[in-house]
């Protein structure tokens, strides 16, 4: 089958272990309003790629020289990739026949059937949580949190790891009574391996523009650096588990 | 002999075989960096005091001083010292710290040129004396220049030659001095000279004469050493004489020659032979290793050459590229690494960062890990390192070489070349497109085949004329080369360096492209876009339209890409057609260092859409801009550029933040090494390495030409740093500033 395929990037290093492809899959259901790619949310648009699972992985393979010798491999984003959940399980499928290391950057927020699909071919998953608290997560995705917390849950009982990403938007996201229930939530989930408050940026705000969306945050600020070390301090000394902050 | 006692005797005590020597003697280090030592007092205070020099030398605008009264020669200037109590290791180019001297055979015009660019006045009665008595290499050159070559170096289709400096790229094999001291190194000439033919014709009276001078050079060397203090007609016995002894064989060589590129070879491993030695028998501790590899690196950092300021437009920054191999492998796949491999390149650590000398890492996928870290750590701190592809070289040149300027490999005293800088591949595309009329000047160059007729470009048409333009030019190319060196070696004939060579040598001409990813984006562009040429009031073609999307060089798309690599072979064919001076090999890079920023100043418009001025892609890198698909696709297209037919080496630079390698230091330790581990295994040549700091990329903000391919990454998303705005550059700055990007 066919993937649509916004872009592709052969190296990063910050979507998983080592160096990796991420591919970034056309198409999201969720608005959230400070997202940097709305270009992906479409289900289509003139510049998509369209690529079956054996054209990727022989894109895949051009880079195995550098995926391999650094535990890396390939990664899933978006858009939501599980809103192609077929075209990822094949592709991922196919990278466990050749042993390549697969994780998904999802916000979960799909039918648990979806999850279960790509599960037993994904080593990594990356998953975004927008906000703790239920109406907050509709304001600022336009989708409740109920379905990806429990497919977060569902993934953990699963036993496959687990990055949490969180981004600390000032006046939304970052209350501390927030991020202290975000952190006890984590806490107990043993699959959660690493956890990554990632400062928000307005380097996306461009593409909004570009696609004559009104940007809502534009008044909203990066948050200070000291302020995301106390949070980091916070998370960790909750979960015990390694924070990150970018 | 009392001097090599406790060495392991071969080869190397009959025959000037210096590889036999390090085989035999040398101790492989597979440990840590953790027996490393910081810099001594001694060098500290040393350091100190050079460092006030270098800075007052920038506030003087890039000249300290001007000895404009003595043209430089080995024993021309009285010794010179930074500071005597200091000093360890001795010797300058002239009697004071970043003074220079004059060094008219190269040629005098540019002497005198540079002299007054700097407010100094170039001694009148010298002026007189070498007009009217004497000839250099640049006058010499300009007698037999025929009017078409003056023409291709005028309009800059062949640009950079070393008609009017010294052409450089020579490695003496600085070695021999310590090993074998200079009576030996005297002796074995002296029989050379007996043996050749005495049939007295051009070739063998060119080279009693050569031999002769070589002779003379060595005398002198002895001579400037012992005006030091020291007796170097004798092996080295000491690791402190080893050090002195091959810097003072440096020293001779850069006092004569302000050669573009005077390369030290590969001098680690050898050096640590002695300092083992010394080590073991406690003679001297750690500390005392790293002072002398600290102190012989102060030296080299403190060369200097008076160039004129058109120059350093070429080549800013007072390069020497003082180029030492590191590392890789022997022909039996053991790692050439020892802890002096580890001991210079921690004088970037002692010293701090530099661009000098130019350390280059011999990569092997069998270099032992914990090196390879160390490398990768060095990189992601300085910058300062630049990694070449032993397992690429080796079955080549063996494993004694050493690399001249950036990446020519060339076997230590056996191999030389005939530097022949480069010709601007874009432009001559042009030419394919105008009939041979240059875009800029509006002259006839090269060949006349009136001006492209069609409204749109055709591939197979365009191609046609495009061979045939080549031809012409790499005729004229090998031609032009053969001018320049013959006399050079009749003007300005490197007898420092060619002393320590074997008397036979091997030559290697190397002739340089540059616009290579341009011309392959441009027929790529005409192939599988639709380009229309627009003509001017005089029907020349001065620009295009561009209608449609095209394959670009950089991601790793086979389209483009074959197109790059047919270019490559199909210009080092043509040159081989023509003769070389010397019985030259021809050999091709794809290398411009800085000098891309130039020639795109001097070619127009291109069918790719760059427009006129704009800079060509440096080296063998993609356009900046036109990689879509990140680093990994960017380093494989490179990758399939052929080695075999561009020997001389193919140049990729690779810029990157230190947060895009990774999040922790681990991270990007081992990211970095899996990116060199991939770009080598793919076949990949050379890369350098930038991991950029804030600093740097305000630098990028000032000079965005410079860093085309800086990626940045800010929470899952990737950008190229030039692209962006100045208030989002300005924003990403301040945020790195807090280090959380």
């Amino acid at each position: 089958m066919q993937g649509r395929i916004h872009s592709i990037d052969s190296f990063s290093t910050l979507d998983g272990p080592g160096i990796r492809m991420v591919v970034f899959l056309q198409g999201c259901h969720l608005r959230c309003r400070y997202c940097q790619n709305p270009d992906t949310w479409e289900q289509d648009s003139a510049s998509t790629v369209h690529h079956s699972s054996e054209e990727l992985m022989a894109l895949v393979r051009r880079g195995l020289g550098y995926y391999r010798n650094s535990g890396g491999g390939l990664t899933f984003s978006g858009g939501e990739p599980l809103l192609q959940h077929c075209f990822v399980r094949e592709v991922f499928e196919r990278c466990h026949g050749e042993g390549i290391h697969t994780a998904l950057d999802t916000s979960l927020y799909v039918p648990p059937g979806r999850v279960q699909a790509v599960l037993p071919f994904t080593d990594l998953f990356l998953a975004d949580i927008k906000h703790i608290s239920t109406a907050q997560s509709r304001y600022l995705t336009g989708q409740s949190n109920d379905l990806n917390l429990a497919n977060l849950k569902a993934v953990n009982a699963a036993g496959t790891p687990l990055w949490i990403r969180y981004v600390v938007l000032p006046g939304y996201t970052d209350a501390e009574k927030d991020i202290i229930a975000l952190a006890r939530l984590l806490a107990p989930l043993n699959a959660v391996k690493r956890i990554e408050l990632l400062a928000y940026h307005t380097l996306g705000v461009h593409k909004w523009e570009l696609l004559n969306l009104r940007y809502e945050l534009k008044e909203v600020q990066p948050p200070a650096a000291d302020e995301m070390n106390r949070l980091q301090e916070i998370v960790a000394e909750i979960t015990g588990k390694p924070v990150y902050i970018s | 002999m009392q001097s090599w006692h406790g060495f392991i005797g071969g080869w190397w005590q009959r025959d000037i075989d210096v590889r036999n020597f390090v085989q035999k003697n040398i101790t492989p280090y597979s440990g840590n960096a953790s027996f490393l030592s910081g810099p001594s007092e001694r060098t500290r205070l040393l350091w100190r005091r050079c460092q006030q020099l270098i800075k007052e030398e920038y506030q003087r605008g890039g000249v300290y001083d001007i000895d404009a009264d003595t043209p430089i020669t080995i024993n021309s200037h009285k010794p010179g010292y930074i500071d005597q109590d200091l000093e360890v290791i001795v010797g300058l180019q002239t009697d004071y710290p970043l003074k220079r001297a004059i060094q008219v055979y190269g040629g005098l015009r540019t002497s005198i040129r540079a002299c007054e660019a700097y407010g100094y006045k170039f001694n009148p009665e010298m002026a007189d004396l070498f007009h009217q008595y004497l000839r250099t290499h640049n006058e010499g050159v300009f007698t037999a220049y025929t009017p078409e070559m003056r023409l291709a170096r005028r309009v800059g289709i062949i640009t950079g030659l070393p008609d009017a400096y010294g052409r450089g790229r020579i490695i003496g094999d600085y070695r021999r001095v310590p090993l074998y001291g200079v009576a030996r190194l005297i002796a074995d000439k002296q029989h050379d000279l007996h043996k050749l033919s005495t049939a007295m014709d051009i070739g063998s009276i060119g080279q009693r004469e050569e031999l002769f001078d070589q002779i003379q050079a060595l005398k002198d060397m002895q001579a400037m050493a012992f005006d030091y203090g020291y007796d170097i007609s004798q092996p080295a016995g000491t690791a402190q004489e080893a050090v002195q002894w091959l810097y003072f064989a440096y020293l001779a060589a850069v006092k004569e020659q302000n050669g573009a590129a005077m390369s030290l070879g590969r001098i680690s491993t050898f050096l640590d032979i002695y300092l083992q030695r010394d080590l073991e028998r406690g003679v001297i501790n750690e500390e005392q290793a790293q002072e002398l590899i600290d102190q012989l690196v102060i030296k080299l950092r403190l060369v200097r050459h008076l160039r004129t300021p058109e120059y350093n437009q070429l080549f800013a920054g007072d390069p020497n590229w003082i180029t030492e191999a590191i590392g890789g492998c022997d022909v039996n796949g053991r790692p050439l690494v020892t802890k002096t491999s580890y001991r210079i390149l921690q004088t970037l650590y002692n010293l701090g960062p530099s661009p000098e000398p130019n350390l280059t890492i011999l990569w092997s996928q069998q270099l032992p890990r914990p090196f390879l870290e160390f490398c990768a750590q060095v990189s992601i701190d300085t910058s300062a390192l630049q990694y070449e592809n032993d397992d690429l070289m080796r079955p080549i040149y063996g494993d004694d070489y050493g690399i001249a300027c950036c990446v020519s490999a060339m076997v230590m005293g056996k191999q030389t070349q005939f530097f022949g800088a480069r010709c601007n591949l874009a432009k001559l595309l042009l030419y394919a497109i105008n009939g041979g009329i240059d875009e800029i000047t509006g002259k006839q160059v090269g060949v006349e085949m009136g001006v492209y007729p069609g409204d749109v470009l055709d591939f197979n048409e365009v191609m046609h004329r495009f061979k045939i333009q080549m031809q012409w030019l790499a005729e004229l190319y090998v031609h032009t080369m053969n001018t320049i060196h013959y006399m050079h070696d009749r003007y300005a004939y490197e007898r420092v360096q060619m002393a320590l060579h074997d008397s036979r040598v091997h030559y290697f001409m190397s002739f340089g492209i540059a616009g290579l990813s341009v011309v392959a984006d441009s027929l790529s562009a005409i192939r599988y876009a639709r380009v229309k040429p627009v003509r001017n009031a005089q029907g020349l073609i001065e620009d295009f339209i561009v209608e449609g999307n095209y394959p670009k060089f950089g991601n790793d798309d086979d389209r483009v890409d074959s197109i790059a690599v047919e270019l490559v072979k199909e210009f080092a064919r043509y040159l081989k057609q023509y003769r070389a001076y010397r019985q030259a090999e021809h050999t091709l890079s794809i290398l411009t260092i800085t000098s891309n920023v130039m020639y795109g100043k001097h070619t127009g418009s291109t069918p790719d859409g760059r427009k006129k001025g704009e800079p060509l892609a440096p080296g063998a890198n993609p356009l900046h801009g036109r990689e879509e698909h990140g680093a990994v696709a960017a380093c494989n297209s490179v990758a399939k550029l052929p080695y075999d037919y561009a020997r001389d080496g193919i140049s990729f630079t690779f810029s990157i933040v230190p947060s895009a390698l990774g999040r922790s230091r681990e991270e990007q330790i081992n990211n970095l090494l899996a990116l060199l581990h991939g770009y080598f295994g793919q076949g990949g040549h050379h890369i350098n390495v930038n991991v950029l700091q804030v600093e740097t990329l305000k630098e990028a903000m000032e000079n965005p030409e410079r860093y085309p391919d800086l990626t940045i990454r800010v929470s899952g998303y990737a950008v190229h740093f030039i692209k962006l705005t100045r208030e989002q550059q300005e924003e990403i700055i301040t945020r790195t500033f807090y280090g959380r990007m």
